[in-house]
């Protein structure tokens, strides 16, 4: 049952990347084409994160050793954890019987995310101007006009 | 494990839906918040898959920031879409039915889904759980790679952030000021008017003229003055001068 | 009656208490999810429901422009400076086990609060320049053109 799982992920990430990269292809207006990038990048996010999932595995926070015997990380032990006792701070094993899932993708996503903000917003500024000198975000409309400004000087 | 089966499902279901919907609506407002709820409900799909760390910056970058600053934009702009013909659909469906084929092709040499013994979780992975608690001492591996291990990147990052800031202010202006375009080759200032502004001819406009009463009282149709030939010929062969 | 008297109620009573979450997950980082980035996002989108509510003019009273400018600045001099400190004490470029030398586990404690705050500070300071540089900008339809 896993396994037949496993391919349906990765066909369904995909399916959702290529509507994504659709809708920046297709879309004729700018703001729409930023909704169909970020529609984009956060698949390829899925897609990763995906990858980097160790089943039985569980969020890469480290628990504390002795207080695990059969390999379930109780719940208790994270919540102490968290609540930053130093006691066990310093007594911080990993326990070898513990499984967790992978932490690099999740370091790299996170990067990625705000990056991916930070051009969104630069994107957004771009089409406010646009928008302010063109008159109108539609792609076609904005050649357009480009079009008959270079050619007669002014924009008709 | 069937009821997260379940859950897993579910949650697909609704990001194809929230996908086809984004494709086929024209109000840019429905569109926005469509994807404020597509990264919601990423979100909760990476808690599913053991990123915690990513799902809680998932949720407050892509549902709350980003959904701000796109209705911010949206607001300064058009509110609808002008509707796409079928024609112009043809070329990017098959583009990326193509790009799709390969990618399923490629799916069977990926690595079985949470295989503990991939390459992608044995190397380097493996590596920071085993050196976090020796180094470091702090639970939170993801901090620990992200803020020591690869505290270069995260510097990156920081500066992409902070020009991403500059770039929008300079473009925009703190207080909604800049963006006056003036343009001065060699000195010499060309126009008293702002950059190439296109005043579309009232009848051959896309959006109805009655619906745009400000910019037609504010603006007179004025010709920057470093282009005298072809308007100025026009003229005196209108106004018989010769 | 003001019809939006149960929003400025509400958001009152819980402006504060986001902020305080947002330097909650700062600090908790360290022992589960969160971090700088999250804690910027979650103090800057205090703020921007602060604006949202009571208008962009008493949020930048509240919150000066000017203050956000320099955070940016000061988000990545922090980080960056904290380089710079450890190149200084002998080390490489961000290699905090030199704050602490006989104990380079507490450097690295050190480094990250440090480093961490860096980006607390960037992060908040530029969502928020983001935000005024949108809300002050004057549109060109008038709202009955909804």
């Amino acid at each position: 049952m896993l396994e037949l799982f496993s391919t349906f992920n990765y066909a369904v990430i995909i399916i959702l990347m290529m509507l994504g990269l659709y809708v920046v292809f297709a879309a004729r207006n700018l703001i729409k084409k930023l909704v169909g990038l970020s529609v984009f990048q956060t698949s390829v996010f899925l897609f990763y994160i995906s990858i980097g999932k160790v089943s039985g595995g569980q969020p890469p926070i480290l628990v504390d050793s002795h207080k695990t015997e059969d390999g379930h990380a109780s719940v208790e032990s994270v919540q102490v954890a968290a609540a930053g006792d130093s006691a066990v701070q310093h007594s911080l094993h990993h326990a070898p019987e513990v499984l967790y899932s992978n932490p690099l993708p999740h370091v790299l996503i996170l990067t990625a995310i705000v990056v991916g903000v930070a051009t969104l917003a630069i994107g957004l500024a771009l089409t406010v101007r646009i928008r302010e000198v063109y008159g109108s975000i539609e792609e076609d409309e904005i050649d357009r006009i480009d079009y008959q400004y270079n050619l007669e000087g002014v924009a008709k | 494990m069937s009821p997260t089966i379940i859950l897993d499902i579910g949650l697909i279901t609704m990001l194809l839906v929230i996908a086809f919907a984004i494709i086929r609506m024209r109000s840019l407002f429905a569109v926005v918040m469509l994807q404020g709820v597509y990264s919601l409900v990423c979100a909760a799909w990476f808690v599913t898959l053991d990123a915690v760390d990513v799902a809680f910056t998932e949720a407050a970058v892509g549902a709350g920031v980003s959904t701000v600053l796109m209705l911010a934009a949206m607001l300064l702009a058009d509110r609808e879409s002008k509707e796409v013909s079928l024609r112009r659909q043809i070329a990017p469906i098959i583009i990326v039915v193509m790009t799709g084929l390969a990618l399923f092709y490629a799916i069977g040499d990926m690595p079985l889904y949470g295989d503990a013994n991939s390459p992608v979780n044995s190397h380097v992975g493996a590596d920071y759980l085993k050196l976090t608690e020796k180094d470091i001492h702090i639970p939170n591996v993801v901090t620990a790679v992200l803020a020591s291990y690869r505290g270069f990147d995260t510097f990156g990052e920081t500066v992409v952030i902070f020009a991403a800031g500059l770039g929008v202010l300079l473009l925009l202006g703190l207080n909604g000021n800049a963006g006056k375009w003036r343009a001065k080759p060699n000195g010499v200032r060309v126009g008293r008017s702002p950059a190439p502004a296109a005043r579309l001819k009232a009848g051959a406009s896309v959006i109805a003229p009655d619906a745009m009463p400000k910019p037609k009282a504010k603006v007179a149709p004025k010709k920057p003055r470093g282009r005298p030939r072809k308007t100025a010929a026009k003229k005196t062969t209108t106004n018989k001068k010769a | 009656m003001n019809p939006h008297s149960i929003l400025r109620v509400v958001s009152k009573f819980l402006i504060p208490f986001i902020a305080v979450f947002a330097f909650y997950v700062q600090f908790h980082g360290d022992f589960g999810p969160g971090g700088g980035f999250q804690a910027g996002v979650i103090l800057a989108a205090s703020v921007i429901l602060y604006a949202l509510i009571f208008g962009l003019d008493a949020a930048k009273k509240a919150v000066p422009p000017s203050w956000v400018r320099i955070g940016m600045m000061i988000g990545v001099l922090l980080y960056g400076g904290t380089g710079v400190a450890t190149w200084m004490l002998g080390g490489e470029f961000l290699n905090y086990g030199v704050f602490t030398p006989d104990h380079p586990s507490h450097g690295q404690h050190y480094g990250i609060l440090l480093v961490e705050l860096g980006v607390l500070f960037a992060v908040a300071s530029v969502m928020l320049a983001i935000f005024y540089a949108f809300g002050s900008r004057q549109a060109e339809l008038s709202d009955e053109d909804w």
